[in-house]
Parts: structure tokens; C-alpha cells; sequence
């Protein structure tokens, strides 16, 4: 039994490597996209269009808006004399905010009254406005302390950041594409592999072998899972040795969850394939589980922040606790006790897809 | 009628046929843009809610217990009571809380004499996710902040003639989630559709040996390609009208720019994405590499690269010029603006005429590269 399995481990893995563009599209890709997304995924704000419509020409709002000017968060990229100019910049997407000092903004000051400074936002640039406003109110504080120097304030916040104390956005993103990129690779080998055999007929062949459906689950299972953990390697490798990432957990608890992982969705792409008569509806399916199955991680946006139907639903999800596993052991030294947590759900849910993938292709050889 | 219009017609009841046969395109147009739509609609949201927070009070006073009530009234926060530092981090490494907000043993001292402001609370982060920390720290400070210009005078905390920032978000100033997500959301969905509904067409002719087949047809090579992007350009199109539907009744976004101006970008888009299928396909020749391809080079390019969720400009200068590759980020540009702002002529006449660009270039890239596979 063992030998025909290994037989036909042999023989998938020797027909995805044979053809040099399928080679190609497993090992080159995922290294670019690590790199440009890695690169890309920065909801932080560097040097961003500001334009400054200053109605008042006293020296207090020239000062303010040398520091605005002065600050990497923001460079001036135009000097708007009337409302409409303004406008026309921020509806163009030419500006992310404008800055808009009123007349006699440093006469006020000067007299000792309320001055406000004007600052509108683009809201279509999502998250980049909050973030905007955030660097501005800091600027115009710390300025107007330099004027005005209050009292003590009676309670101040000192804030940690714990496990990544520079609030490195590639910190954050790297261990979730090891889940993202490890996850498509295997699932597509997976669930096309059987379906291939489907559509070309070749699957009838298989049926006059003496392989049994359990041993055709696991030769089509072995070789898609170890193509992912193999994937997943490569990404740790790029986060470690080019962007530098800390890896403060260990390892073996690592490659336990890659495993359970990849046994999951390999799960997922033969449940897949056992309903699918074409490649094409392979590849349908896996495109149906995969974007959502992604979005509901927690791979952008927190989990916490979706309804309470969707939070429930990501708990289905692999990727959701392939991603506190690969967060936790990259960053956060997580304790094995609490990995086992995240580590189980995978493990049943490679167990129920992977037990009924094996009972569908024994129905279909019948 | 012409004998290449008869060609035609013939090859557009063929790509017809071929398409209801197999439900799977119908799938992609008609279900992809619902499910796509529905659960990222609805999951990715930029609000931070309920975000867990730790409080460990060493000596709990009468300020303090203020203080979790003030935490508590947040709509962003969810704390809990933690009997120590230790037992707080524990909760922070097991996920349930987000950060840890310490109180020490004098703070409350402290509080009460000015001559010992400014009492230090601390807030301990989990910074893995550095724009949810961020988040979290401000709702924390603001929270507190806001307690204890409660307890003050107000005009103690806020001098006279102090300099202060307003606001005014525009297009959106409710800063609703869904209005920031969905018209971007609307470009991946056409870009996933668009791709997806011709990448394995013709991989697929090539593995099952129809392709030679139809080589040997009097049907020329731009006809046959045509009559695929006619057919598939109409179940693209459907598949974005759901879109659009959707966005407007499901998610309530508004629509303040002209119908013209967004069926013609999403037309140009959706030529572009069907060709550049066509291409992938072609050069493929099989359809796990097609799959793949497509992959690669439409869903995680269209969820990064397009400034739906990252903001392009915060890029670094590389990566912003290879956004331009991707023509996703034009066809986000235009519907964020058609959707939240109206249609800012040049913006949109901009956007649309790269879309324009990108799709001549793409298909003409396909009829090159069909035309040398003939030989």
C-alpha cells in the first residue's frame, strides 16, 4: 500500500516539476509578491500632498506652516490662493488634505483668542484621512504649546508598544502572507489535480489501477501539501533574511501549524475538486473560498471589527488561525498553550474536509 | 451580410452555447460579485469596535472606578478588570485583549493633588498590528482625556486663546465604512470577474485539442477573439450592474457621478480584463498555469496595489510606479469618485483614457500572440 502511495506521490510531484512553466509559476511569484507587497502594505502615512490656502500673512501661520512643511508625514505641494483652487486639488486627488489658515489667524493669536486652523480631508482615501488628521492635530498641539504653554496636564497616557515596538507595518504583514501565498498555491494544486484527471478522463484510468480512493486521497493530498509548506518556507525565509523580521517563538511549533494548515486547505481544494467536473469549476471554487476566506482572517482588517455572523463564520476559516499561529511565533513568542488553541480548529477542520473528500471519491468510483 | 459578419455570428452563437452549457461562467458573472461583495462588504471594516483592553487597577479608589466607567461608556473599547499586570498579559498573549491599561498605586494620589500632576497611567500595546495599536491609543488617551476634562473646569484645560485644529472630512463626512470600502470593493469584483471569465478559455481549448480544430475553421483569429470578448463583455457587464446594485441598495453608498462616465470606464476596464484573460490563456496553454497567473496577477494586486485598502501615495516610489501597470488603480480611482464625489472631469477623463490605453495595448497583445501560436 505504502509503495503504490509513494508511487503516486512520485508521479504528481514529478509532473508539476517536469513542465518548466508550471515550475516557474510555483517558485517565482510568490517571492516577487512578498516583496512588493510586503513594500505595499503600509497604513502609514510618508510624505503625503498637503496644499496650504493661508489667508493670513502675520508670522505665527508662516511658522505653522513651516512645520507642517517640516514634517516627513506631509510635503506642500500646492499653494492655493481662493477657495475654488482648493477644491479643484482636493477633488482631483491632486492633495490628500488642505491645510486652510484663516485671515488674521496670527492676530488672534497674538490677542490671545481661540484661532482654529481649517483642515479638510479626502475621505475616499480611506484610513490614509484618519491618519492625516492624527499627524495634523499632533502638529498644531505641539505648536500651539510652544505659544501657549498650558498647565500641567492632570493625568498623561505613556504608552508601550509591545512585540513591535517601532509599529512596523511589514512586521504585521509578512507572517500574514506566509498563511495568504502557502494558501492559494496548495489549494489550486489540490483541487486541480483530481479535477484534471476529470476533465481529460484520465481519471477512469486511475479507476483500473489497484490504488484504493484512500491512497488516491492521500497521493493527491501528500504532494499539493507539501508543495504549500514548501511555498510557506520560502516567505519565512524572505521575511527572515530580507526584511530582517525577529522570529521570537519556536520553531517546531511553527512547522506543526504550517502542517495542520496545509493539511486544511489541501481539504479544502479536494472537497473543491470533488464537486467539480472541470478545471474551470476548480478554479471557480477555489476563487469562491479563497477571497473571502482571506478578507475574514484578520489578514487586513481586525477580526473583532466585523459583525458578530461574520466573526462566527471566520472561526471556519483556516487562514484566521494560521494567522494567530504565524503572528504569534514570529513576533509575540507565543507560548505553546495558547498556539495549541489556534492550532486545533485547523486540525478539525482537516479532519472533517479531508474524511469527506475521501468519502465523495469513493462514491464517484463506484 | 458580409461573409466575416456570418463568421462571426456563428463563432457568437458557439461562445453562447458554450457558456450555458458549463454553469461555471454563468457562476462567475452572476454569483462571484454577490459573494465577493456581500462578505467583504461587510467584513473588512476600518472601524475599530469593542476593541478588548485589560485594566488593572493596583489600588482601586474612587477615580479609577471613574475611570473604567468613562472606558466602559466608549463605543470602542470592551474592558475588563484584570487583577494583575501578570494576569493582563496573559490575556494579551492569548489574544483576548488588545492592549493593557495600568493604574498604579499612587495614580489616584497623585490625581488628587495638582501638586503632583501629571499622575501616569500606562498603556501597554500589542503592537503586531500596528494600525489597530495606533487606534487603540487614541481611543484609550481620548477616553481619559476626556474624563478628566470632565473633572476640571473646563477652562483650566482649554486656556483662552489657545490654537486649535478643525476638521471637515469631505465627500464622506460621516466617515461611514462601507463608503470607503465598497466602491473600491465594485473594482476588485470586475477585476476577478473580468479575468477569470476568459483566463481558462482558450488554456482549456489548447489541453482538450478543440484549439486545432478551430485553426482549421475558415474563422480568422481577430473574429474568434472578438466574438469571445463580445460574449463575455455582456456577462461581465451584468455581473457588474449586481455590483452596482448592490453598492447602492444593500450598502446604502451613494452614486453622485454620471451613468454615462461609469459605464464607460467599466466597459474599458472590463475589455482590458477580458483580454488580458485572453493573453494569460494563450500563452499559458495549461489550466493550473492560467489559474495561477490570473491569481498572481489579479486578486492580491487589485486588493494592494489599487489604493482601494493601502493609500498609494504612502508608498515607496518603486512601488507607486508599478502600480501603474495595474489598470485596477485607475478603474478604483474613477468609481471612488464617481460614487462619494461626483465626476471631477479631469480625474475621470484621466483614469479613463489610461483604461483606454491599457485596453488597445492588451488586446492587441493578444492578437500578436495568438497570431505567432498559429505558426
Amino acid at each position: 500500500m505504502w509503495r503504490r502511495i509513494l508511487a503516486l506521490i512520485l508521479k504528481e510531484l514529478t509532473s508539476l516539476w517536469k513542465d518548466p512553466k508550471t515550475r516557474a509559476v510555483l517558485l517565482v511569484p510568490p517571492l516577487v509578491q512578498v516583496v512588493v507587497f510586503a513594500y505595499a502594505a503600509t497604513f502609514d502615512v510618508n510624505h503625503v500632498p498637503l496644499a496650504v490656502w493661508n489667508e493670513d500673512n502675520g508670522a505665527i501661520s508662516a511658522e505653522l506652516v513651516r512645520r507642517f512643511a517640516a514634517s516627513p508625514a506631509f510635503h506642500v505641494a500646492a499653494v492655493p490662493d481662493h477657495p475654488a483652487a482648493a477644491a479643484a486639488l482636493l477633488d482631483a486627488k491632486d492633495v490628500v488634505a488642505v491645510l486652510h489658515v484663516r485671515q488674521n489667524f496670527s492676530a488672534r493669536v497674538l490677542a490671545g483668542q481661540t484661532a482654529a486652523v481649517e483642515l479638510l480631508l479626502d475621505a475616499r482615501r480611506s484610513n490614509t484621512a484618519l491618519l492625516v488628521e492624527g499627524y495634523a492635530a499632533t502638529i498644531v498641539q505641539d505648536f500651539a504649546l510652544d505659544y501657549q504653554p498650558i498647565h500641567t496636564p492632570p493625568l498623561t497616557l505613556d504608552v508601550r508598544d509591545w512585540f513591535n515596538p517601532t509599529l512596523d507595518p511589514q512586521w504585521f504583514i509578512l507572517p500574514g502572507l506566509v498563511a495568504v501565498l502557502s494558501l492559494i498555491v496548495s489549494m489550486l494544486v489540490s483541487s486541480l489535480s483530481l479535477a484534471r484527471e476529470r476533465e481529460l478522463g484520465t481519471f477512469e484510468q486511475m479507476l483500473v489501477t489497484p490504488l484504493r480512493p484512500l491512497e488516491i486521497m492521500i497521493g493527491k493530498a501528500v504532494p499539493a501539501a507539501i508543495v504549500g509548506v514548501l511555498e510557506a518556507h520560502i516567505i519565512v525565509a524572505a521575511a527572515l533574511l530580507w526584511f530582517r523580521l525577529p522570529f521570537t517563538g519556536s520553531v517546531p511549533l511553527l512547522e506543526l501549524a504550517l502542517l495542520v494548515y496545509m493539511l486544511a486547505s489541501v481539504g479544502v481544494g479536494l472537497a473543491i475538486s470533488s464537486f467539480a467536473r472541470t478545471q474551470q469549476q476548480a478554479i471557480l471554487g477555489v476563487f469562491v473560498f479563497a477571497a473571502p476566506a482571506i478578507m475574514l482572517s484578520g489578514f487586513a482588517s481586525p477580526v473583532e471589527n466585523m459583525p458578530q455572523a461574520l466573526e462566527w463564520l471566520s472561526r471556519l476559516d483556516p487562514v484566521r488561525w494560521m494567522l494567530v499561529v504565524a503572528r504569534g511565533v514570529f513576533l509575540q513568542d507565543m507560548p505553546a498553550a495558547v498556539a495549541v488553541q489556534a492550532i486545533w480548529p485547523m486540525a478539525a477542520i482537516a479532519a472533517a474536509l479531508l474524511a469527506g473528500a475521501t468519502v465523495s471519491v469513493r462514491r464517484a468510483l463506484r | 451580410m458580409t461573409p466575416a459578419l456570418v463568421r462571426l455570428r456563428g463563432l457568437l452563437r458557439k461562445e453562447i452555447f458554450q457558456v450555458l452549457r458549463d454553469p461555471s461562467s454563468l457562476l462567475i458573472a452572476f454569483l462571484l460579485p454577490v459573494v465577493l461583495l456581500a462578505v467583504n462588504g461587510y467584513g473588512i471594516s476600518l472601524d475599530a469596535r469593542h476593541m478588548g483592553l485589560a485594566v488593572v487597577t493596583e489600588l482601586p479608589a474612587e477615580d479609577t472606578r471613574e475611570i473604567m466607567q468613562a472606558l466602559i461608556a466608549s463605543p470602542y473599547l470592551a474592558p475588563v478588570q484584570a487583577t494583575s499586570t501578570e494576569a493582563g498579559t496573559q490575556l494579551l498573549t492569548a489574544g483576548k485583549v488588545r492592549g493593557i491599561l495600568v493604574l498604579r498605586e499612587d495614580f489616584s494620589a497623585r490625581l488628587k493633588r495638582p501638586s503632583r500632576w501629571p499622575a501616569r497611567a500606562q498603556l501597554l500595546a500589542n503592537a503586531t498590528d500596528p494600525n489597530t495599536a495606533r487606534i487603540l491609543e487614541g481611543y484609550v488617551a481620548g477616553a481619559l482625556l476626556t474624563w478628566a476634562a470632565g473633572q476640571q473646569e473646563e477652562k483650566r484645560l482649554l486656556p483662552a486663546g489657545s490654537i486649535t485644529l478643525e476638521h471637515r472630512y469631505w465627500f464622506n463626512p460621516e466617515l461611514r465604512s462601507a463608503d470607503f470600502i465598497v466602491p473600491g470593493m465594485v473594482a476588485f469584483v470586475m477585476s476577478m470577474v473580468g479575468t477569470l471569465l476568459t483566463a481558462l478559455v482558450v488554456a482549456r481549448e489548447w489541453e482538450r485539442g478543440t484549439m486545432e480544430s478551430m485553426l482549421a475553421s475558415p474563422a480568422r483569429m481577430g473574429e474568434i477573439i472578438a466574438a469571445r470578448l463580445i460574449c463575455y463583455y455582456g456577462l461581465g457587464m451584468l455581473g457588474m450592474a449586481i455590483s452596482f446594485l448592490m453598492a447602492i441598495l444593500l450598502f446604502g453608498v451613494p452614486f453622485r457621478g454620471s451613468f454615462a462616465m461609469l459605464g464607460a470606464s467599466a466597459s474599458l476596464f472590463l475589455l482590458f480584463a477580458l483580454a488580458f484573460g485572453l493573453f494569460i490563456s494563450t500563452l499559458a496553454r495549461s489550466q493550473f498555469v492560467a489559474a495561477q497567473v490570473a491569481f498572481l496577477t489579479t486578486l492580491l494586486p487589485a486588493l494592494m496595489l489599487s489604493g482601494m485598502l493601502f493609500d498609494i501615495a504612502s508608498m515607496p516610489g518603486w512601488l507607486q510606479a508599478l502600480t501603474y501597470i495595474f489598470p485596477v488603480r485607475y478603474l478604483v480611482s474613477i468609481l471612488q469618485t464617481l460614487f462619494l464625489a461626483g465626476t471631477v472631469w479631469p480625474l475621470v477623463l484621466a483614469n479613463l483614457a489610461a483604461l483606454a490605453v491599457a485596453a488597445t495595448v492588451t488586446i492587441g497583445a493578444t492578437l500578436a500572440v495568438t497570431r505567432r501560436r498559429l505558426d
